[in-house]
């Protein structure tokens, strides 16, 4: 039996500290670990966060509930016009934002994870979000260069864990959460089951288990 | 059959048996329902997956399972799943044959502008920079007008562009234009408009090769 992993929402939640850098994983609210998201409102240190995510949430659902009450101050992502309550936040100045193509944004984060610090895309060169980056030709085609993102917390959503942190997640839920189970110093995936070790087949996981720091089973 | 029904229509003409086909959200969603059983078209849709079915029986949705525009979908036999970057790996790399979106205003070269609305901050790109610039073909799929009747073809865009890359092929309602030499050429006049009438509400100059 080897050293158990999983830990209580609350648990998890503490592990958050004020001003931290914070993954999230999730497309809109599929894929995207509500429970502890969510459980982060009752612990006030969880606060001042940046979130690194492709959207914050919908009101009143997963992020969209820490952007209300004001607990994100930076949301780094790819679409945050699907929660109103961003671009408000963002006009009246109380969320900064920094915006990155979904492809851009998705491999910042594989480079977090993998030791590369910053990379050469052809995304959005010559576009306003190319504006205050480097650009560089290859082959006559002017590309961006995009530093890799890293955070001190990664919340992801899977489908099963086994006891030693091996993932398997559930269909197009799977999104953004490998990647940032490689990039950030702490990782908690919120998981609907727990098996036995042996209960996934080697072939089938997903994120390997050194990559996972504790797991939250939710019913 | 609204105009927007009638474009995707006509985007499905245009796609052959064995692309791997990435639909972009609004009128491109749509052109799923033109593709026939035996189309070969396979869909890629950016959020992670490869093998896109129609949209399920009313009450039979997965909540785990959804296209890029956050729609409940299904699952093909031979579908994958795959993270984000991996997905977008794909696109990137020119895996993906042909990415099909829509637009706000193309200009005279057929440069797309589709992702920062008039009047609005920009808080929103998603995916359409990454498949604007990494599908082997792309395919704008729009009204021919704006609701007011304003030309969406237009000589400059007014709004920022999503990339440099030209679109290959541009279908409206009531013309298809190829994109060639960095121009753009009529090259089918849709039953129902007449050459009159595509000249009127387009904006840019354009060649013609009708066939």
């Amino acid at each position: 039996m080897p050293r158990s992993k999983l830990i209580g929402l609350d648990e998890a939640a503490a592990l958050v500290p004020r001003g931290a850098t914070i993954m999230v994983g999730g497309f809109g609210l599929v894929g995207k670990p509500v429970a502890l998201v969510e459980r982060l409102l009752e612990h006030p240190e969880a606060t001042e966060l940046t979130v690194i995510s492709n959207n914050v949430g919908e009101p009143g659902k997963g992020l969209g509930r820490l952007l209300a009450e004001g607990r994100i101050a930076k949301a780094i992502g790819s679409y945050f016009t699907s929660n109103r309550d961003a671009v408000v936040a963002h006009a009246e100045g109380r969320l900064e934002v920094e915006l990155l193509p979904q492809g851009t944004m998705s491999e910042a984060i594989r480079a977090g994870g993998a030791g590369i610090a910053a990379f050469y895309v052809p995304t959005a060169a010559g576009t306003l979000l190319a504006e205050g980056k480097e650009t560089r030709a290859f082959d006559g085609v002017a590309h961006l260069l995009q530093h890799a993102l890293r955070a001190d917390v990664a919340l992801l959503r899977a489908r099963r864990a086994d006891e030693l942190g091996n993932l398997v997640y559930d269909k197009t839920a799977r999104n953004f959460n490998p990647d940032m189970a490689t990039a950030a110093d702490l990782v908690i995936a919120q998981v609907d089951e727990i098996v036995p070790v042996g209960g996934i087949d080697p072939e089938a996981v997903v994120t390997p288990h050194l990559l996972v720091d504790h797991l939250v089973r939710t019913p | 059959m609204s105009v927007q029904h009638d474009i995707a229509r006509r985007v499905a003409g245009h796609l052959r048996d064995g692309e791997i086909v990435n639909l972009g959200i609004g009128i491109p969603t749509l052109v799923a329902d033109y593709l026939g059983d035996g189309s070969g078209v396979v869909l890629q849709t950016e959020n992670g997956m490869l093998g896109v079915g129609p949209a399920p029986a009313e009450g039979a949705a997965d909540p785990a399972l959804v296209n890029a525009g956050k729609l409940p979908i299904t699952a093909l036999a031979g579908a994958s799943y795959f993270s984000s970057s991996a997905s977008f790996g794909l696109i990137r790399g020119g895996h993906v044959t042909t990415s099909i979106l829509g637009a706000l205003q193309i200009d005279a070269r057929g440069r797309i502008a589709n992702w920062a609305l008039p009047g609005r901050p920009i808080l929103g790109v998603g995916g359409a920079m990454d498949l604007l610039v990494g599908a082997r073909r792309v395919i704008a799929a729009t009204t021919h007008t704006t609701k007011d009747g304003e030309p969406k073809l237009v000589d400059a865009c007014a709004l920022p562009l999503t990339a440099e890359r030209p679109a290959d092929l541009i279908v409206t309602e009531a013309a298809t234009f190829a994109v060639r030499d960095g121009g753009l050429v009529l090259v089918e006049v849709a039953p129902g408009f007449g050459g009159e009438w595509v000249a009127a509400h387009t904006g840019a100059p354009y060649t013609e090769a009708l066939a």
